[in-house]
């Protein structure tokens, strides 16, 4: 099945419902409860870790966006939020190029906010905020909409997508412990929906030359490994988790220490949920009712 | 060539020390350098010696000690001119 016909597939089914712009589109109620159920089978296996809940809308505050360093490595996927600030003559000019089919956004100019491009973003300035880390360090479970310019015809790279998170936030010892915990577990959850898996190495999409560099000091030092599973193709498998290892770099950034003023370490392992539903839905068809039982007991119980 | 590199060091701040407290083969990412640091570094080599480094050397050996670095520059800089 080629990429082209899982998304036919998904639309005639009414899983996904087009909206006419790629990596845009609307969910059905049964995708909804994949998402739903699915989520429910991260908190089987995370939940007894006693991670705080946090939720942010899916936008981040303009200066923090900027303190992020985010356009210093990835100009090319993040979104910013843009509004009408004119007068009376501003609008009638607007409506004219609306009327007119014109480029009518000269006038539109950047909102104080930014669409949020990876979960955990906005918590990092509220954790630094707090004050310093307790002995135990944090443990955060996040989940939001995020946004991703990559218009893309492949169902699994929505440029709207939704984002689970745990953050870990401590020492070194602590946050590697964390994502070590997490390699084995993610796999284990995605042997128990039968999905076929790998887990390898990678690297985030850094921009141009300087990119090329970022991504490989990222790989050779073994930062991000991600469990990949088929979904559009055999050859390119998909990543659906995430677990990514920061180092200090969100620590220092955003000045999030211990008690003895040591910068904190970061880790965090990402959920791609509309991946995973995506995963679940080429492998087992368009109808969960018809799902293998097995697949139907670990999620429905 | 070395000598060369120190200044550049010396010129920027890649590292929270200074470059004058490191041997030839010290590394560099246990002094401090940072992954947006040694991109940093990467452009002003650059710049500084008129060259382009190529993808196989966009990685963290290539500038994971001044010897290091110095041993690419050397080889793109002979083979340029």
């Amino acid at each position: 099945m080629t990429a082209a016909t899982l998304i036919d597939d998904l639309f005639s089914s009414g899983i996904l419902i087009e909206t006419g712009v790629d990596g845009l589109y609307g969910r059905s109620g049964a995708f909804e409860e994949v998402i739903d159920r699915f989520n429910a089978l991260i908190t089987r296996f995370g939940g007894g870790d006693g991670a705080t809940r946090v939720h942010f809308p899916p936008g981040i505050s303009r200066t923090q966006f900027e303190k992020s360093g985010y356009m210093k490595s990835f100009p090319q996927l993040a979104g910013t939020v843009h509004a009408f600030v004119g007068n009376d003559a501003d609008h009638c000019r607007l409506l004219a190029q609306l009327q007119a089919g014109e480029d009518w956004t000269e006038g539109q100019k950047p909102t104080d906010i930014v669409l949020t491009p990876a979960a955990c973003y906005p918590l990092y300035p509220a954790v630094a905020k707090a004050g310093a880390l307790p002995d135990a360090g944090k443990l955060y479970d996040l989940t939001s909409y995020c946004f991703r310019h990559e218009p893309s015809k492949e169902p699994t790279r929505m440029q709207l997508f939704r984002m689970r998170e745990f953050v870990r936030i401590g020492t070194p010892e602590q946050v590697r412990g964390f994502r070590e915990s997490w390699l084995t577990r993610g796999q284990e959850m995605i042997g128990l929906l039968g999905l076929p898996l790998t887990v390898d190495v990678a690297n985030d999409p850094f921009f141009g030359r300087a990119g090329k560099m970022l991504a490989n000091n990222q790989r050779d030092s073994g930062l991000k490994f991600e469990l990949l599973i088929p979904v559009n193709s055999e050859e390119n498998p998909t990543a659906c988790l995430s677990f990514n290892y920061h180092q200090e770099h969100f620590g220092s950034l955003w000045g999030i220490k211990g008690e003895g003023g040591e910068v904190a370490h970061t880790a965090c392992v990402g959920f791609g949920m509309e991946r995973v539903a995506l995963a679940l839905f080429k492998h087992y068809g368009m109808d969960t009712d018809a799902w293998p039982e097995g697949v139907r007991k670990v999620l429905w119980g | 060539m070395q000598d060369r590199i120190r200044e550049i060091f010396a010129r920027n701040s890649f590292l929270p020390v200074a470059e004058s407290t490191l041997g030839a083969e010290d590394d560099l990412y246990k002094a401090g350098l940072t992954s947006f640091a040694s991109v940093q570094l990467m452009l002003a080599l650059e710049e500084a010696f008129d060259i382009e480094f190529p993808e196989r050397m966009l990685n963290r050996r290539s500038f994971a000690s001044i010897a290091a670095i110095a041993a690419c520059v050397g080889e793109l800089t002979s083979t340029t001119v």
